[in-house]
């Protein structure tokens, strides 16, 4: 039902925000008797409904605070002055120097190169070896970084009130691609890419700190400690992946969760949802439930339509396809999947065979199956990834049918 | 993303082979060379690289019975492709590798024109797992 009534999002603006207001109030009232996290889908909404109305309005005001300001405002200033005198100067100066490591003149793996040699604190030989290329070539990386920052147009003045949000989206992407390197590690060399997951929960924890009222500040880093909590549980012997269904789940870190979860629920609550709110609410209700069985499908499915309308990825649609077939069914889940096909972006992508691939064996079409998870391992670029899927497919054609 | 560059001569390129190039168009290849491995060194992006020994030294090991070497002379040079050298470069995107083995495929040949190797572009196998 939610996601049929956003999927009005589509339609004329006017007639989505009535619509949504409508249903931003009648959520509340009507409550959420039988189910006790439904919660998350019904704040979720009524916070996309109020951003729909308020986000013109916002946009008029940065536009008119951004002509009202001089523009020397936006230059960086001296290194003993705080920025714009608003709080002490070290917060500030780490807050412009994150600003800054995401400047848009910038390749992600410089952006991120930088941000970890200027704000993590980590040696350039560490940065090295974890993202395993050489030491001069990482150093060089980073100069040439802060070279193109020094030579850009913008050089380094600090973004305007305009331009704030978007940076601030890059910084969080940065730390989410950091978090991710390091939640590659399998084993033996990798076993350092930990630290790049450690380093980037605690620069998650360092932004929202300096920026408590910024929603999707803490939904990053409730999102990076939901799923970090998984960690112990999600490498099998050899690096092999473990999926969701099968980990050991005593062994999630039970503390992690907490945090998140305290964290996703806060924000929820007080401002505007976005898409890492949305995927840690979908990491909380794997990580709270105490089985697989236990999981609260149709509620994921429900986060995935909003995070769906909101974002336009279309791996997003993958995980709301898988959503659905657990909720639903596998059927419903590859009627989802085949309208996902004509999607370029998506259809020659291995995540979209492995999914598939995953739904025919639960409707039991496992010729079909075995194909594309071997079609998924084929073109998957993640080692680990590439041996479970072929795990996979040699388990059906082992166990169900003929070679 | 990482990505190997392997260059490759061979009978399906029109080069001729190297040795039958003058002196000064093998220096120039050569310089290009060093001069592309150092500008991958600049730009952060060389994650490694060599040039191979001529293939005429090339031999094809299997394991024996007993897990000793078989080793076989060859592959030859006259029968098919063989592998130059290599980079394997970490950049933002796929393009960038098309890039980057794009001037590599244009290193000066004979007359100082681009030899034009064909370069296979390969990703290598550690990009971040799917989740969620």
């Amino acid at each position: 039902m939610l996601t049929r009534r956003f999927g009005d999002f589509d339609a004329a603006e006017d007639a989505v925000q009535a619509a949504l207001a409508d249903s931003a109030e009648q959520w509340p009232r009507q409550g959420v008797p039988d189910n006790p996290r439904g919660w998350l889908v019904h704040v979720a909404s009524r916070r996309m409904a109020e951003q729909v109305r308020s986000e013109q309005a916002r946009r008029r005001r940065e536009e008119a605070a951004a002509a009202r300001e001089p523009a020397d405002r936006h230059l960086a200033p001296p290194a003993d002055e705080g920025i714009g005198g608003e709080g002490p100067s070290g917060r500030d100066d780490t807050l412009a120097m994150l600003f800054m490591c995401c400047h848009p003149a910038l390749t992600r793996p410089s952006a991120i190169a930088l941000t970890l040699r200027s704000v993590g604190g980590l040696t350039t030989a560490e940065i090295a070896s974890a993202f395993m290329v050489p030491e001069p070539t990482m150093a060089q990386r980073i100069s040439r970084a802060k070279q193109r920052i020094s030579a850009s147009q913008t050089g380094l003045a600090l973004p305007g009130p305009a331009e704030r949000n978007r940076r601030l989206a890059s910084v969080l992407h940065v730390i989410y691609l950091v978090f991710n390197e390091g939640y590659t590690v399998s084993a033996g060399p990798r076993l350092q890419r930990v630290e790049l997951s450690r380093e980037a929960i605690r620069l998650g924890r360092l932004l929202h700190g300096l920026l408590p009222e910024e929603c999707e500040t803490a939904g990053l880093l409730a999102l990076m400690l939901l799923t970090d909590a998984r960690r112990s549980a999600r490498m099998g012997p050899g690096g092999i992946p473990v999926p969701l269904a099968e980990q050991d789940r005593s062994l999630w870190d039970a503390e992690a969760i907490r945090e998140g979860v305290d964290l996703v629920t806060a924000a929820l609550a007080k401002g505007s949802v976005g898409p890492y709110q949305l995927q840690a609410a979908v990491a909380a209700l794997h990580d709270e439930a105490a089985t697989a069985e236990e999981t609260d499908w149709p509620q994921i499915l429900a986060l995935y339509g909003l995070l769906e309308r909101m974002t336009d990825n279309p791996v997003v649609s993958l995980n709301r396809a898988v959503a659905a077939a657990m909720a639903q069914g596998p059927e419903a889940g590859l009627a989802m999947l085949s309208d996902l096909a004509g999607d370029e972006r998506v259809s020659d992508h291995h995540r979209f065979f492995a999914a598939r691939a995953h739904l025919r064996e639960m409707a039991g079409e496992l010729g079909a199956a075995r194909a594309d998870y071997r079609a998924a391992a084929a073109r998957t670029a993640n080692g680990p990834e590439r041996d479970h899927l072929i795990t996979r497919a040699a388990r059906i054609a082992s166990a169900d049918l003929p070679e | 993303m990482k990505y190997m560059l392997l260059m490759q001569f061979g009978a399906q390129s029109d080069l001729a082979p190297m040795h039958t190039w003058a002196p000064e168009e093998v220096t120039a290849h050569l310089d290009f060379m060093k001069e592309f491995h150092a500008e991958l060194t600049e730009e952060g992006e060389l994650v490694g690289g060599e040039g191979l020994a001529d293939p005429g030294q090339a031999r094809t090991v299997r394991a024996g019975s007993n897990g000793a070497p078989v080793v076989t002379d060859g592959p030859y040079p006259e029968t098919k492709e063989f592998l130059m050298g290599y980079w394997i470069v970490d950049c933002e995107t796929e393009q960038r590798a098309h890039e980057l083995a794009a001037r590599a495929s244009a290193a000066p040949g004979p007359g100082g024109r681009p030899a034009n190797m064909p370069i296979e572009v390969r990703q290598v196998m550690s990009a971040p797992p799917a989740d969620l």
